[in-house]
């Protein structure tokens, strides 16, 4: 039998919304299966959610395996991973990839167990290629790419005989494609049928809150690091996103001492960002930080040490006590805006910071 | 009713803890100078199973894989109030993935059996992949409850958990048996108490005998101090693969579909970077850039 080439992506999607990370992982699989040449198939599974399937073809499926039940209206482990062993079972994809949610954490174990496939958690990036073991040649393997050791490494991972390949993909990490409404695709029923075992467990209760901070979607991020020094220091990080109308953010070791909630932790373990511009308070620039930063538009670094690793990255090196650069910064900032805001009508037209607040008013 | 818990635990090094002498002159990790602690999540998988019995009654076993060196996290477990430990210690355990570990430690809780609940911390910080938990639970046909944050509800044949997420928080109620991973923020794992200490600081695997030895030479042979520990209990008993009727074909290396093609340091494309005076003439100058360049 021909092996196939398909690469699956699962729909992670809540109350008739698809998760981002489902977004981005239709675009990476869409390149994936143009280079393996075979189809994108998106796993959407729920009650009701029919109305999605358009979408995930729109942001790249070919095919879309859709199972629709009442006891699928919530993610539970044992009836999604039911229907998704005995799909793959069938279809046997190459390539099965699911985000590096909590609910992609809690499924792709559960699916690659059953199927006895590798699987590789929380990959950063992805490409094809070949591999060579005792004189065997396995061609066109995902490569599973993915931290190790605290982020002081990347180790490429693959998994040449027991497929399919699966692997969960951190959010943010892989670009969001544009939505091509044109794009056809092909939908196929499931029909799901559950054994009671399967439903074992029942939800009683769910609650779920909006995140506290939106750092992927922030066009400036100003981040402290463990050399902000102290908590109340870390308030001018927060002053200096207020006054430039960017997202506060933190490493890792400013999140372990308290300065700020792990939701704001940029890096291999928090979030991936890149925005137009990034401040980088304080912050030595472990290779965990950098790996979640270094894509940044423009990256300005602010440090006592003027050896410190985050200058390797830094489009503006600032070598200094951010307790007396920072307000030096927001006082010429000021100064800068309150200079616009006398400049000519017909300059202030032109000028990107026309609409911007006068120095001094509350946002 | 009683309920009888078993806690998977791992040693794994302090990662949180490196420091720049921990990485060798040619960049690779010196692992002997890492501390080995017993995964923080675990700690607290092991102090919500003896929760349960403290309230319920029944025991709690401590199940570890790893090198002889791995007891220590059994007598961390003993100290704590486990009541067995059991150690699963063979090199046809050696190079195992996620999923030739969670099938050796199905094969073990298996062999252990009579259990209503197993326990293990939600991920650990070695790998962080998760991935055991839920494995060892699909492989053992039972459910399973990840990001369990505490128990609200422990009556009969069923469990009431609620569940931390990132974003939410769900309550969820399960048969048993089921297999629940535990977040960090779940509990204050107990410290260790003196007095078990004291009773159980002599507890040894066979696998350290010879290390002992040199210790108290007094105990003069291997069976004489096998004799002595087993006689009070404190023999850590060693499980081989042979022990839990494990099929070697799904262990180690050739158990594992994952292979490491390569680990490479991460290298960031260098940048010159404009170096600019922390004074406000500096920082104006800067301000002005971004501003040109529609960054700001």
């Amino acid at each position: 039998m021909t092996e196939k080439r398909d690469v699956w992506i699962f729909i992670e999607q809540d109350a008739g919304r698809i998760a981002g990370v489902s977004l981005e992982l239709l675009g990476k699989g869409r390149e994936l299966a143009e280079r393996l040449g075979g189809r994108v198939g998106a796993l959407l599974f729920g009650h009701q959610v029919a109305p999605l399937a358009e979408t995930a073809i729109h942001y790249g499926a070919d095919v879309v395996y859709l199972a629709d039940h009442a006891e699928m209206a919530f993610y539970r482990t044992l009836p999604y991973s039911r229907v998704a062993v005995e799909l793959a079972r069938e279809h046997r994809p190459a390539i099965f990839l699911l985000g590096a949610t909590a609910v992609g954490r809690d499924l792709a174990p559960r699916i690659a167990s059953a199927l006895r496939a590798g699987l590789t958690a929380d990959c950063t990036a992805l490409q094809i290629g070949d591999f060579e073991q005792r004189g065997t040649l396995y061609r066109d393997l995902l490569y599973q790419i993915r931290p190790a050791f605290g982020g002081n490494v990347i180790a490429t991972i693959v998994n040449p005989r027991m497929h399919p390949q699966m692997a969960t993909v951190r959010e943010g990490v892989m670009p969001l494609g544009k939505p091509d409404p044109t794009r056809r695709g092909e939908v196929v029923q499931v029909e799901a049928r559950f054994e009671p075992q399967d439903l074992a467990l029942e939800v009683l209760e769910r609650q779920s809150w909006p995140p506290l901070c939106d750092l992927k979607g922030a066009d400036i991020i100003v981040a402290g690091g463990a050399g902000v020094g102290s908590k109340e220091n870390f308030a001018l990080i927060h002053e200096l996103a207020r006054v430039l109308g960017g997202e506060v953010a933190a490493s890792r070791a400013a999140v372990d001492a308290g300065y700020a909630g792990p939701e704001r932790q940029v890096g291999q373990t928090g979030v991936t960002v890149r925005p137009r511009l990034y401040i980088a308070c304080g912050i030595s620039g472990a290779v965990q930080h950098r790996a979640g930063m270094d894509q940044s538009g423009t990256i300005v670094a602010i440090n006592t040490d003027p050896n410190a690793p985050i200058f390797g990255i830094a489009h503006y090196k600032i070598v200094g006590d951010l307790k007396e650069v920072i307000p030096r910064l927001i006082h010429a900032y000021t100064c800068k805006l309150a200079n616009l805001q006398t400049c000519k009508l017909a300059n202030l037209q032109t000028c990107k910071l026309a609409n911007l607040q006068p120095p001094g008013a509350k946002t | 009713m009683p309920y009888h818990s078993i806690v998977l635990v791992k040693q794994v090094p302090d990662t949180a803890h490196v420091t720049g002498k921990v990485m060798n002159e040619d960049g690779t990790i010196n692992r002997a100078a890492l501390p080995a602690i017993m995964n923080p999540e675990d700690m607290n998988a092991l102090e919500m199973a003896l929760q349960v019995k403290d309230q319920h009654g029944g025991t709690v076993t401590a199940v570890t894989m790893g090198p002889p060196r791995a007891a220590e996290v059994l007598r961390e477990a003993l100290y704590r109030g486990a009541d067995q430990v059991i150690l699963l210690s063979d090199k046809k355990f050696a190079g195992s993935d996620t999923l030739a570990t969670s099938y050796a430690l199905k094969c073990a809780v298996e062999r252990i059996g009579g259990y209503d609940l197993v326990f293990c911390g939600r991920q650990a910080i070695d790998g962080d992949t998760a991935q055991v938990g839920p494995q060892v639970a699909e492989k053992l046909g039972i459910p399973q409850i990840t990001y369990a944050e505490a128990i609200l509800a422990l009556e009969g044949g069923s469990i009431t958990v609620r569940r931390a997420l990132p974003l939410g928080r769900e309550v969820v109620r399960c048969t048993l048996p089921c297999l629940l991973t535990v977040v960090g923020s779940a509990n204050q794992p107990r410290p260790p108490s003196a007095q078990r200490m004291l009773a159980c600081k002599l507890a040894a695997s066979p696998l350290e005998y010879a290390r002992l030895l040199e210790t108290w030479p007094e105990f003069g042979t291997e069976e004489a101090l096998d004799r002595y520990l087993a006689e009070r209990g404190l023999r850590i008993p060693v499980w081989s693969a042979a022990d839990i009727g494990a099929d070697e074909g799904m262990l180690g290396l050739s158990g594992s579909p994952t292979k490491v093609l390569k680990v490479d340091y991460v290298v960031f494309e260098s940048r010159t970077s404009k170096e600019i005076s922390p004074t406000e003439e500096g920082l104006s100058l800067l301000l002005r850039d971004l501003i040109e360049e529609y960054i700001l």
